[in-house]
């Protein structure tokens, strides 16, 4: 029905509040504690930038549950993306392999939201460079759907059904001052980076 | 950013964090097992180098390599037309080629700025050192290895830090590089040489001018000795090697006279015995070893900066030509 | 041959009169002509002077006659209200002997667009060596006075003092490139604030001035006159003023472009800019303008030099020393030196056309524009403004730092002798007339 209105812009809508979120996450470590058999090899690897906060707060729960530090690294895949040249150079962020390394690992990449699957493409790709993991694994807190690479996600907070004119917002306090997880249309939506970055081929580029 | 990079005068100070924090973390790539990145994959670099220079023609070729870049190495030999094809025709010969950068080193000084302001080609100009003038990822180099010993972290300027630095500034394009660099960085910079090595209009200049290296050193953070070539003594810079160095040459005895932090610096190639002595060149304090190590990790992230992204070599240019005042 | 009744033209500036042109002299001047003629100028609006001469011109024929030759640079000289030039003696083979000073004269004879006094050679092959026979030179057809290694300095001062006193003989004059050449070495552009900068070699003012200094005492000494060429700097005008409150026979040239540009156009590495002697400051460019108001200075002359576009299509250290500037002399005069206040169109008369003809001891050049007279003039509208194309220059060459910039002014006609070299702004396509 709404497929035949006009396309004024909708005002985002919440889909997840900071309650769901925290709610997310812990099941998500549980998961990952069940289905890695205790997490014992498991390197937990944030991808910039909402994924690193993230990961920060599975490391956080995962310790509570396991009482164990699980390695904790960060993963800037700039220099893998696929359309760099879209776009004038961006500044690098921090890449951080903890000090264990990865070989042998079982490396769960950790991001915000799985869109494309181009942006999961480049952090394969980079993990390529860094070693031999055992097995990777990705966990997301939001899928979005419209994959344009055979990639899926181990671990998945919420799966959200969107169209290609909707835009998912997800906001961290740790960089955004609130948590949320919000859908709106493209054209209203003030961006988020990793939703819309990560998807080259979209019909309209951000200006 | 621009998208050459001819003068350090050019980079604002963001641009020129911008360069140092990239390379700050490009630098982590020389300690994995791979070190290479695909960002540059298809791109293709020239080094036009009119002037021997193994040090920064390696140092930009391993750069290029680890980015992945397609490097196509072009040495020429003296550019006036009557000795041989023009630094045009060459331009013009590596535009068609498809050049997407080129790293100039020539021994004009401003080739590389007629190469960046002229239509020969479409690609991005990389100084690598002209005549006199500039070399600017050399300075960019310094004041990344400045701020990991100084003031270390992203974001971090060189804010206060004191600068010393030695030697003919007059022929030095690492010293012209450096004084804008710094000065936008936030340091203070002095310089110190026998007054018929220091330029004309130097007192213009953002920086203090000493005669008296001695009276500088307790003052100084980062002390950089620049080279100072022996034939310089012929045309009467000053009267014998012995006594340039007993004046502003760098020995024990001097670096005493250092703070305790201070870091002891040289672009190479050193001229032992004459501006520096062994001790201080292999003491701990120097970091001429490591400035090599950060040169890599800067051209890479200036070649990231300028080619890793959309370029306007992917479109011709249209640009108008300036004119006359 | 074509008369000519130019209606309402304002001589030197002054109220608008008629002249009437026949015969090669000025017939008559006065308002309200009524005399027939065969063609009728409207020159409302338009200054009258003096046909300019110009002191210090490369023709560079013989031996580079892809940047300009005889026939294309007195082309550009009538195109910019001249009608004599001193053509320079270092050509290849060096106008050291009487033979090529001749072929030099002859050529512009050939070409007939304005008189070519050519210029000698003071020592052979300008090496600075050994004297060139300037009494032969002197007594060829051409009957050189003026006698310069321009482009090179005579730095030795026995030499120097020799040649001063050798031209006496025949009322000579040397004019000096004054540029102490130890301390020019690998010199690239003034040396100042910009050169260190740029890191370009340095070429001090005191290289000029040393120079000018020796030079005016041993003119004095031996009682000679002496031709300073194209002065660049503030010092060098001090001297040259000082040399003239001692009564001494000392005369001064400056061009066009130190008039109006300074050494900061060199940030630009643009070789266009490159020129011997260099771009100077703004105190200096400053000076000149005063000393040229005061009669410091005597006379404006062009230096043009053209390059082909390969000696300047390169970068800066490699390229050749020089800019053209016939065509836009008068144009660059009248912003620099009229439309500042600095001197009236009288004063632009005497110091492009009265005093350099007779620092060359011309005759028949830099007459006055009065009844018998030889009609060598130019008419210049100076309320056109317009950019500067070099397209559209006759020169053969195009290396003009103007290019692009709205200049004041245009020559609108030159009359060489009666006939019209110029009209309507047109070469007029005839030679071989004078």
């Amino acid at each position: 029905m709404t497929t035949h209105r006009e396309p004024t812009p909708r005002p985002p809508h919440q889909v997840l509040d900071g309650t769901d979120i925290t709610r997310v996450v812990t099941r998500i470590a549980h998961e990952i504690v069940e289905r890695a058999k205790g997490a014992e090899d498991v390197v937990l690897l944030g991808i910039h930038t909402r994924g690193v906060h993230l990961a920060r707060r599975l490391h956080a729960r995962l310790a509570q549950i396991t009482g164990r530090e699980i390695p904790l690294g960060t993963l800037d895949i700039t220099m893998y993306r696929d359309d760099l040249r879209l776009k004038p150079a961006r500044a690098l962020e921090h890449t951080e392999i903890p000090p264990g390394g990865i070989d042998g690992k079982l490396v769960i990449l950790v991001d915000d939201v799985l869109f494309s699957g181009r942006t999961i493409r480049a952090a394969l790709d980079a993990l390529n460079d860094i070693g031999r993991p055992r097995a990777v694994q990705l966990a997301v807190l939001v899928d979005r759907g419209h994959r344009e690479l055979p990639i899926r996600a181990d671990y998945v907070g919420k799966n959200l059904p969107t169209s290609l004119r909707e835009a998912v917002q997800v906001r961290l306090s740790d960089s955004d001052g609130v948590d949320a997880v919000l859908v709106g249309d493209r054209d209203f939506a003030s961006r988020s980076s990793q939703a819309m970055a990560a998807e080259p081929s979209a019909p309209h580029l951000p200006e | 950013m621009k998208r050459h990079l001819v003068s350090t005068a050019d980079l604002t100070r963001d641009d020129a964090l911008l360069i140092l924090d990239t390379a700050e973390e490009l630098a982590q790539l020389s300690g994995r097992a791979v070190k290479k990145l695909p960002t540059l994959r298809g791109r293709t670099v020239v080094n036009l180098f009119f002037e021997d220079s193994t040090r920064t023609k390696t140092s930009f070729e391993v750069a290029e390599k680890r980015l992945s870049a397609d490097v196509i190495n072009f040495s020429a030999k003296g550019s006036s037309v009557s000795k041989g094809e023009s630094l045009k025709d060459t331009a013009l010969t590596l535009q068609a080629m498809g050049a997407d950068a080129v790293v100039i080193r020539h021994h004009a000084s401003g080739a590389p700025a007629r190469l960046a302001q002229s239509d020969w080609l479409h690609g991005s100009v990389i100084n690598a050192g002209d005549g006199t003038h500039e070399h600017p990822t050399q300075a960019l180099l310094d004041a990344f290895t400045m701020r990991r010993h100084l003031n270390a972290g992203p974001g971090k300027d060189l804010a206060g830090r004191r600068v010393t630095i030695v030697g003919d500034v007059l022929h030095s394009r690492v010293a012209r590089s450096n004084v804008h660099l710094l000065t936008t960085l936030g340091a203070e910079v002095t310089f110190v040489a026998p007054p018929t090595l220091l330029p004309i209009g130097i007192q213009n200049w953002p920086c203090e001018v000493s005669y008296d290296l001695d009276a500088v050193l307790p003052k100084t953070d980062a002390l950089m000795m620049l080279r100072v070539q022996r034939e310089r003594m012929n045309a009467a810079f000053f009267p014998t090697e012995r006594e340039y160095s007993r004046r502003y040459g760098m020995n024990g005895i001097r670096m005493a006279q250092l703070p305790e932090h201070a870091i002891v610096m040289h672009p190479g190639p050193m001229v032992r015995g004459m501006e520096i002595t062994a001790e201080v060149a292999d003491s701990p304090r120097c970091t001429a070893v490591e400035q090599v190590a950060n040169g890599v990790s800067i051209r890479m992230a200036v070649l990231y900066l300028l080619l890793g992204g959309a370029t306007l070599a992917d479109s011709p240019r249209t640009e108008s030509v300036e004119t006359a005042q | 041959m074509t008369s000519y009744l130019i209606r309402n033209a304002q001589i030197l500036g002054g109220a608008p009169q008629d002249l009437h042109i026949a015969d090669g002299v000025f017939k008559a001047i006065g308002t309200g002509l009524a005399v027939e003629a065969d063609i009728e100028i409207d020159a409302t609006g338009l200054v009258a002077l003096p046909g300019l001469v110009d002191l210090h011109t490369h023709l560079r024929e013989p031996g580079r006659e892809d940047a300009e030759t005889v026939l294309t640079g007195t082309r550009a000289a009538a195109m910019g209200g001249f009608t004599a030039v001193h053509a320079m003696a270092n050509t290849t083979p060096v106008a050291d002997t009487a033979g090529v000073v001749e072929q030099v004269w002859r050529l512009g004879q050939e070409a007939g667009y304005c008189d070519v006094q050519p210029v000698g050679a003071v020592t052979v092959g300008l090496e600075g060596k050994q004297l060139a026979e300037l009494g032969a030179m002197h007594e060829s057809a051409a009957g050189v006075r003026v006698f310069s290694d321009d482009g090179k300095c005579v730095d030795d001062a026995v030499l120097m003092r020799r040649a001063l006193e050798y031209v006496k003989a025949f009322d000579g004059v040397v004019a000096q490139h004054a540029q102490e050449p130890r301390l020019t070495e690998g010199a690239q552009m003034n040396e100042g604030q910009v050169s260190g900068e740029l890191g370009l070699g340095g070429w001090p003012a005191v290289a000029e001035e040393s120079i000018i200094a020796r030079d005016v005492l041993l003119a004095a000494h031996v009682g000679s006159r002496l031709h300073v060429c194209h002065l660049s700097t503030a010092g060098s005008v001090e001297i040259v003023r000082w040399a003239k409150s001692k009564g001494w026979d000392v005369t001064a040239e400056v061009t066009p472009h130190h008039l109006l540009l300074t050494d900061e156009l060199v940030r630009t590495y643009d070789p266009v800019y490159k020129v011997n002697p260099p771009l100077r400051t703004a105190e200096d460019v400053q000076a000149l303008r005063k000393a040229l108001a005061d009669g410091t200075i005597d006379a404006v002359a062009t230096d043009h030099a053209p390059h082909p576009a390969e000696d300047k299509d390169c970068e800066w250290a490699v390229a050749a020393m020089g800019m053209v500037g016939l065509e836009t002399a008068l144009s660059v005069v009248q912003q620099t030196m009229v439309d500042t206040g600095l001197l009236n169109w009288e004063g632009v008369a005497d110091r492009m056309s009265h005093r350099p003809a007779r620092i060359g001891r011309l005759t028949g050049q830099g007459r006055p524009i009065s009844v018998g007279e030889p009609a060598n003039l130019v008419l210049f509208d100076p309320a056109y403004r317009g950019a500067v194309n070099p397209e559209s220059f006759a020169t053969r060459s195009r290396n003009t730092p103007y290019k692009g910039l709205d200049l004041p002014g245009r020559v609108h006609a030159t009359f060489l002798r009666g006939r019209a070299t110029v009209l309507a702004g047109e070469l007029a396509e005839q030679g071989g007339l004078a």
